[in-house]
């Protein structure tokens, strides 16, 4: 693996001497832990190879980390080429104000609109009819991840969903396992809430509290039963000693918790740790409830730049990415889920043949990101991550503030 | 000292000083008065991902302060504040006390009390994350000694979370004000100590009542140093227990880099900061009037 | 206890009365506390070194006080040359000397200008300076993320944004408040008589400032120069935000390494690069350390 990184790091630097007419883009991104530099890694291959330079620069640490240096550059007036945002209501005010390039031109020659599954990707990249960015993978929060080993340890099934998790709790609990795994980070449990109000509250309800931001759909019955699952949830998680979620997704190849649920990602700590899904362990997506994947992911945005020669480079660089070829590349390596359905991804193993089967079916929802605020999302963070650790808040308290932070959403 | 030169006309008195002070003069009010006043401005507007101004009056102090997750911060702030103050400059100053009694391996001891300073604070987060841990870090191991009942996991209980980066912060920092303290205890006089020597005053009455008065100008040093450390306090935070469990260890300056990077939401972390920089404000300038303006040395 | 030291005191350093005995009751409960504070300092320390020498498998099994059962410098090199930023899988390495070339100058600029603060501010106060060091102060406590947007916009205008000397102004900036309380607090306790006799002799602002002042002042700088060499070596959101890739320094790999999100994390490689990132303030220290014995002889000449 290090050996292929080098010949790849020496092939990069070989490309790039040669390439001298070359346009040179600098590009922003947070990937950084190994499989994601692999995949970068087939973005700039591909892109160098098309007779431009890519020049990284990565940033680790997505949105508070990344999001000011971004931010400055373009404000700074001397922005850098090309730059990763979660794709979603995150760019719209740098559209208003003029400083990201429309890119509606390169969709339509590429017919974005005809090969982007789902289709809703790109309608997140389009403000006012015109599409201002790349859309280049897909990542799905929907996942209960289970240990084979804690189950066979307290003698019972592996459950086959939510509920029957939920009835093998005592069991695990008395064999000293924890039952769901569940980080200290905010996010972590502000992500299973999510997954939970999809799987339990079902598509309609989930809908029309986190798109139409209906309050009586927040304070009504479905989301009832959603913080009462979660208020289970948190006492099943509550002894879950650990803060970041790949020490959770630890403790379940470790067998020292029955599940957790984590997106797609959590996949490579299993394929690190030599283990077989169905054998060593099994995903269920959407928590084998409701068997659906929301649609998040990353795209590439592109400043508005004097140089012309860039502008065209920025042009290049944005067709290359919805490519058939780049899709392939990057998202084998990256262990998410092409943005087009027209290509062949038989190298995929069976979790994310699941999510890609998922997807054909069309049982998608949007992601919490694209259509919540990010003011509006951490607010939930807040009151979510608050309500788990502090068993002193009752589900229905809980309940009365989500639907107050829904319907002051504006 | 200004006195000193009272025959020269008023602008060119000083003529030297007031050129060499132009950098000073320049960050004090472009910097830091243009930039506060750019802020306390901006928190009274909508601006989300980038300054705007739509004015909402006091909207985003009225939800700042409707807040838990603030009023928490705030509380967080004052006990992490009061017990860091304390132990800093009292373990900072024994520590160099007794690094200045002609003790060997004066340079390795002092080496020893430093370095966490130099290490960043992501890590040391980790490393402390780990050490206090129950299941792998001192419990375990105090445990394994026999002592099954023991009980210390201060980052997993909500009521003493804020001890568990007490301890971390204190390890980090404190070399820092020892360091100071040490200088300070190098520029006193050696006849000081002959004197009281002779006059057979015991060495800690010494400290108490003669070297720690002469030290009040590095006190104050110290007490700035570590007092905006407290205020700022972010990092450590983050890496250790991303203010958790729950909210029941978040701080305000979390609270502000997150409302305004995070959560796009840029009015309401201006308007975090403004009232930070309020209190802060509040109980400087009195001290600070006493301290500088008050009475002139000389 | 205190009897007959007064007279065979040395004058190169320590204050404080002479060892007498080895095991005098002073010396164990100077040598103890010593050694009881050493273990809180020092814990952390090895947990990481051992730490960064075992492989992934062991570190799974989470005892975090245990040796090593097999020793591995894999992750020292991987820290150090192989971990990717992106594309560029060259490690720590890839912004060494980036960051020594930020380092240099931001440090010598930032000193100097404070320490010409400091000395102006304690012996040569001139109306309204109060003002201007009260409003420093305060700026020390304002969370310098705050200023993020509105420092962009200044540098841009004055045409330093994107470059080494911005980043060094930046860095001048941030420093200026502690370092000048730093300094005028140590000028104003040199016993003032120093500074009227060289006034009597006729020198002036910047005579006494190097003649002076400056060599008294070492202890302090040393103070300054640790204070400083920690904080712009360590920093990571200035050298991003008002730089470029070509001039990122080493902390955007470091953070790199520590702080991904996404993807699996390597702690032995994470405990590697924090303590070779940390070499560089740790060997200053070390040196640094001895002007503080200097610092005491120069002063002592004053007497």
């Amino acid at each position: 693996m290090k050996m292929i990184k080098t010949v790849l790091a020496a092939t990069v630097a070989l490309g790039l001497s040669q390439a001298v007419y070359a346009t040179e883009l600098e590009v922003t991104h947070w990937w950084t832990s190994g499989g994601e530099a692999a995949a970068v890694t087939e973005l700039a291959k591909a892109f160098d190879a098309s007779g431009d330079k890519w020049k990284d620069g990565a940033i680790a640490g997505s949105g508070g980390t990344a999001r000011p240096i971004i931010i400055s550059r373009i404000m700074g007036g001397d922005p850098m080429g090309a730059t990763q945002l979660n794709h979603g209501k995150q760019a719209e005010e740098l559209i208003a104000a003029g400083l990201l390039l429309d890119l509606t031109e390169v969709a339509e020659k590429e017919k974005w609109r005809e090969v982007i599954k789902p289709v809703s990707l790109l309608d997140s990249c389009t403000v006012n009819g015109k599409v201002y960015c790349a859309p280049l993978n897909i990542h799905s929060w929907q996942w209960l991840w289970l240990s084979h080993k804690a189950f066979a340890d307290a003698k019972v099934e592996v459950p086959k969903n939510w509920d029957e998790l939920v009835a093998a709790a005592p069991k695990l609990e008395a064999a000293g396992k924890v039952p769901l795994a569940v980080g200290q980070q905010p996010w972590q449990s502000a992500g299973v809430f999510n997954v939970m109000a999809i799987a339990i509250a079902g598509m309609d309800s989930w809908k029309a509290v986190f798109v139409d931001k209906k309050a009586e759909v927040a304070t009504g019955a479905e989301f009832a039963k959603v913080f009462a699952a979660a208020d289970q949830a948190r006492k099943m998680s509550a002894k879950t000693n650990v803060q970041d979620w790949n020490q959770a997704t630890n403790l379940v190849i470790t067998g020292g918790a029955g599940g957790q649920i984590m997106g797609d990602w959590a996949q490579g700590e299993f394929q690190l740790a030599n283990q077989t899904a169905g054998k060593d362990y099994t995903c269920l997506p959407g928590l084998g409830v409701n068997e659906v994947i929301s649609t998040g992911g990353d795209a590439f945005y592109f400043p508005v730049v004097k140089d012309k020669e860039k502008t065209e480079a920025q042009k290049r660089l944005a067709a290359l990415m919805v490519s058939q070829q780049v899709q392939v590349a990057f998202n084998l390596k990256k262990g998410s889920l092409p943005v087009r359905s027209d290509i062949d991804l038989n190298t995929a193993n069976d979790c994310m043949k699941k999510g890609l089967k998922i997807l054909a079916d069309g049982k998608i929802l949007p992601d919490v990101n694209q259509t919540l605020t990010p003011d509006t999302v951490t607010q939930i963070e807040d009151l979510i991550v608050e309500f788990w650790n502090d068993q002193k808040i009752s589900p229905a308290d809980a309940q009365a503030r989500f639907a107050k932070i829904i319907s002051a959403e504006k | 000292m200004a006195a000193t030169q009272q025959p020269r006309p008023a602008w060119l008195k000083n003529m030297s000083a007031k050129l060499a002070s132009i950098p000073m003069v320049f960050t004090a009010l472009v910097i830091f008065v243009g930039c506060t006043l750019w802020t306390v401005y901006y928190s009274f507007t909508n601006s989300k991902l980038l300054p705007n101004s739509n004015f909402v009056g006091l909207d985003q102090y009225t939800r700042l302060w409707e807040t838990n997750r603030w009023l928490v911060s705030v509380e967080n702030l004052v006990i992490y504040g009061v017990c860091s103050l304390i132990l800093s400059l009292v373990l900072g100053f024994l520590l160099a006390a007794l690094l200045d009694q002609k003790i060997r391996f004066e340079n390795t001891f002092r080496s020893i009390f430093l370095y966490p300073f130099a290490l960043s604070f992501i890590v040391t987060g980790l490393v402390w994350q780990w050490i206090l841990n129950p299941e792998y870090g001192v419990q375990h191991l105090v445990r394994q000694l026999g002592w099954t009942s023991f009980t210390f996991d201060p980052l997993y209980n909500a009521d003493i979370v804020i001890y568990g980066i007490l301890i971390a912060g204190i390890w980090q920092g404190s070399g820092l004000i020892m360091c100071i303290m040490l200088a300070g205890l190098r520029g006193i006089d050696s006849e000081i100590w002959k004197a009281a020597r002779v006059d057979g005053i015991p060495t800690w009455k010494t400290y108490l009542w003669v070297v720690i008065p002469m030290m009040k100008p590095v006190f104050i040093t110290a007490l700035v140093l570590i007092a905006s450390g407290i205020v700022k306090v972010y990092d450590l935070v983050v890496a250790q227990t991303s203010g958790g469990p729950g909210i029941a260890s978040e701080v305000p300056a979390k609270y502000v880099y997150d409302k305004m990077f995070q959560a796009q939401n840029l009015g309401q972390g201006f308007a975090a900061s403004t009232m930070m920089l309020l209190s802060v404000v509040v109980i400087l300038i009195p001290w600070a009037y006493l301290q500088f303006g008050g009475k002139r040395r000389g | 206890m205190a009897k007959s030291e007064t007279n065979t005191r040395l004058r190169e350093g320590a204050r404080g009365t002479k060892p007498s005995k080895a095991w005098s009751r002073r010396n164990i409960f100077i040598y103890g506390t010593l050694l009881v504070a050493a273990i809180y300092y020092l814990l952390p320390l090895y947990v990481m070194v051992v730490t960064s020498l075992k492989g992934m498998p062991e570190i799974r099994m989470g005892n975090v006080f245990g040796p090593p059962m097999e020793i591995t410098f894999q992750p020292w090199v991987k820290a150090w040359s192989e971990a990717c930023t992106g594309i560029n899988c060259d490690g720590l390495s890839r912004g060494f000397w980036n960051s020594v070339q930020i380092l240099i100058p931001s440090v010598t600029i930032s000193i100097a200008v404070a320490a010409v603060n400091g000395y102006a501010l304690a012996n040569w106060r001139f109306k309204g300076a109060e003002v201007f060091f009260t409003i420093l102060i305060i700026g020390a406590f304002i969370p310098y993320q705050i200023m993020i947007y509105p420092i962009v916009i200044i540098l841009r205008e004055l045409g330093l944004y994107g470059g080494l000397w911005g980043l060094v102004m930046v860095h001048t900036i941030f420093g200026m408040p502690i370092l000048t309380l730093l300094f005028r607090n140590y000028f104003a306790s040199i016993p003032e008589e120093l500074f009227k006799a060289a006034r009597v002799d006729g020198a002036g602002f910047w005579g006494i400032f190097f003649k002076i002042m400056l060599p008294m002042a070492l202890p302090i700088i040393v103070v300054a120069i640790i204070l400083q060499v920690t904080g712009i070596w360590n920093d990571f959101l200035f050298g991003v935000i008002y730089t470029k890739p070509d001039l990122y320094p080493m902390t955007v790999q470091l953070n790199n390494i520590v702080n991904s999100v996404q993807g699996v994390k390597e702690y032995n490689v994470n405990m590697a690069a924090t303590l070779l990132t940390g070499l560089v303030p740790l060997v200053i220290y070390f040196f640094s350390g001895k002007l503080f014995v200097r610092g005491i002889a120069a002063g002592a000449v004053k007497g």
